[in-house]
């Protein structure tokens, strides 16, 4: 990984392939005319909280949609349990995913039908167990997330944060052995944010998932993530442990990690000259 | 003039890629009917969300277009002394034309509406997506059960639009305007033929049945997922479903009646 500035000082995730749970390599995508990601590269490395950052724009959530293959990338692998999720049939992607759990950034939740049965939902598709069994594996999951009380609630009547709890107790009804989690932590007030920040770590180390954040909240997720994935210009320009992103004295890694308005990342859109803009406009 | 060329080479591009969507859209739709048939509760639901829920609105206008078409059959009917044909009159028109198409102009505003929105909202909230990387098949799980069971409500709807429809003719006819009960209903039991009146009504909602619910679901499910591509869309489903509904129409009656 030529690109990295920092090495991940613990060591974790840094071993032969079977260590790492999805290898990303030479990862282009472009949307329009406008370059997403540009020889991208990253490991995921098995039983750890991974965690990508990057500012708005940069194409986290995009790479989640790559990684499940919802999209597909211009050139470049994405290797799940080492299989290409680029070169994969329709049967083939939908049994990968099964072993897949993805966090949406609303929950994504089907408002149609009550909690109860959007955990059940991935059960009943996949699934002939008894409805006693359905019954257990849902009350077990929801109890996991603190919400069994709520089973009977529609998802309209549920706030931000228990919506997304609801979501993640879907999301570990099959199992799987990687959860992805989109933005978690957006909108959500301090008492719910730090509820998700604990389940993540709570259910990775439980459940011996591997778990992939991205996220732009530098401080939640440092607490949480043994390897941290710094994005910008469709590249990683950083990666380690939180400590050695903080420790990095790369401009764009400073900026983000320090939360600066203006920087390599620039304020502005880019524009043409303000005051030629202004007066020109007068002009018309 | 070659930017006129330009646009229309881009707008014939857009309709012909529009037009090939929607026939592998179509071909996955039919393709996942054989296992939907097998969860029949999912296409129950969808039967009463689409037909049972259109119940009151397709009752009602059947009934008024009904008593409509039973006031306009006795004014011109007297001129000839033929008022003891107002039944037949009222029972043709409304299995042969209004009741399917005036159906399926209402399914549209009421059901094909809700179809597409709804799947258009459940894009835009990321349903879809959730049950792709749940492994579920939209198409399969959300789309083919309302597309056939808005193919099944269509027919049952259209019926009983007609049967309002004479319902409201002979309350006018019969009981206000004094035609003869007898007659009412004689001349129409002798008039209207079971397989070339009443059939090809049932062929006429079955087709627009196919072609609203298949246009309903396919706006709703490549909408654009914002709150404006969802209104577009559900704009698209009611001008497109009238414009088709009324054009096979023609078609339909062209090859049945056998005179085009």
């Amino acid at each position: 990984m030529a690109e990295e500035s920092t090495t991940d000082k613990s060591g974790r995730g840094q071993g032969s392939r079977d260590e790492n749970i999805a290898i990303i390599r030479e990862l282009d995508y472009s949307r329009g005319h406008r370059k997403i990601f540009d020889g991208l590269n990253l490991d995921v490395p098995r039983g750890r909280v991974t965690a990508i950052m990057g500012p708005s724009g940069t194409g986290k959530t995009t790479l989640l949609r790559l990684i499940t293959g919802q999209i597909l990338p211009n050139h470049g692998s994405i290797l799940i349990e080492g299989r290409d999720v680029c070169r994969m049939g329709r049967n083939e992607l939908y049994d990968t995913r099964k072993r897949i759990g993805m966090l949406f950034q609303n929950g994504a939740l089907l408002t149609d039908i009550s909690v109860y049965e959007n955990v059940a939902f991935p059960l009943r598709e996949h699934t002939r167990l008894p409805e006693r069994l359905i019954r257990h594996i849902v009350l077990t999951k929801l109890h996991a997330v603190g919400l069994r009380g709520a089973a009977e609630l529609m998802p309209a009547e549920l706030s931000g944060g228990m919506a997304r709890r609801v979501a993640l107790a879907r999301a570990i009804a099959m199992d799987p052995d990687l959860i992805l989690y989109d933005e978690p932590f957006v909108g959500l007030d301090p008492i719910s944010m730090g509820v998700i920040v604990r389940l993540i770590r709570r259910m990775n180390d439980a459940l011996g998932l591997t778990s992939v954040v991205v996220t732009h909240d530098v401080e939640e997720v440092s607490s949480i993530a043994d390897r941290t994935y710094l994005l910008s210009d469709g590249k990683v320009v950083a990666s380690g442990s939180p400590e050695d992103l903080q420790e990095n004295c790369s401009a764009v890694v400073m900026q983000f990690m320090n939360g600066m308005a203006d920087g390599p990342v620039p304020f502005h859109y880019p524009a043409p000259d303000y005051s030629e803009q202004l007066l020109r406009r007068g002009q018309e | 003039m070659r930017r006129v060329l330009v646009d229309v080479a881009y707008a014939v591009q857009e309709w012909l890629e529009t037009f090939g969507a929607s026939q592998i859209f179509l071909m996955r739709i039919l393709a996942g009917c054989p296992r939907a048939l097998l969860r029949p509760g999912l296409i129950v639901r969808q039967v009463y969300a689409s037909g049972v829920l259109s119940l009151a609105i397709i009752g009602i206008s059947g009934l008024f277009v009904g008593m409509v078409l039973a006031l306009q059959g006795y004014n011109s009917l007297e001129r000839f002394g033929a008022t003891e044909s107002l039944g037949v009159v009222a029972a043709l028109a409304l299995v042969r034309e209004l009741g399917p198409v005036v159906t399926a102009l209402l399914f549209a505003g009421r059901a094909g509406t809700a179809l597409a929105s709804e799947i258009g909202l459940m894009r835009a909230t990321d349903q879809l997506s959730g049950m792709e990387m749940m492994a579920v098949d939209p198409i399969k799980r959300v789309v083919v059960p309302r597309f056939l069971g808005g193919i099944i409500s269509m027919p049952l709807l259209a019926a009983i639009f007609s049967a309002m429809g004479i319902l409201g003719a002979w309350l006018v006819g019969v009981v206000l305007l004094g035609v003869d009960e007898g007659s009412f209903w004689s001349s129409m039991r002798d008039q209207v033929d079971y397989k070339d009146d009443v059939l090809s009504g049932v062929l006429k909602s079955f087709v627009f049945g196919i072609a609203a619910s298949l246009l309903a679901v396919f706006e709703g499910y490549n909408s654009i997922p914002t709150a404006e591509g969802v209104s577009r869309a559900t704009t698209r489903t009611v001008v497109l479903t009238a414009l088709s509904v009324l054009i096979l129409n023609f078609m339909l009656t062209a090859v049945l009646i056998g005179e085009v």
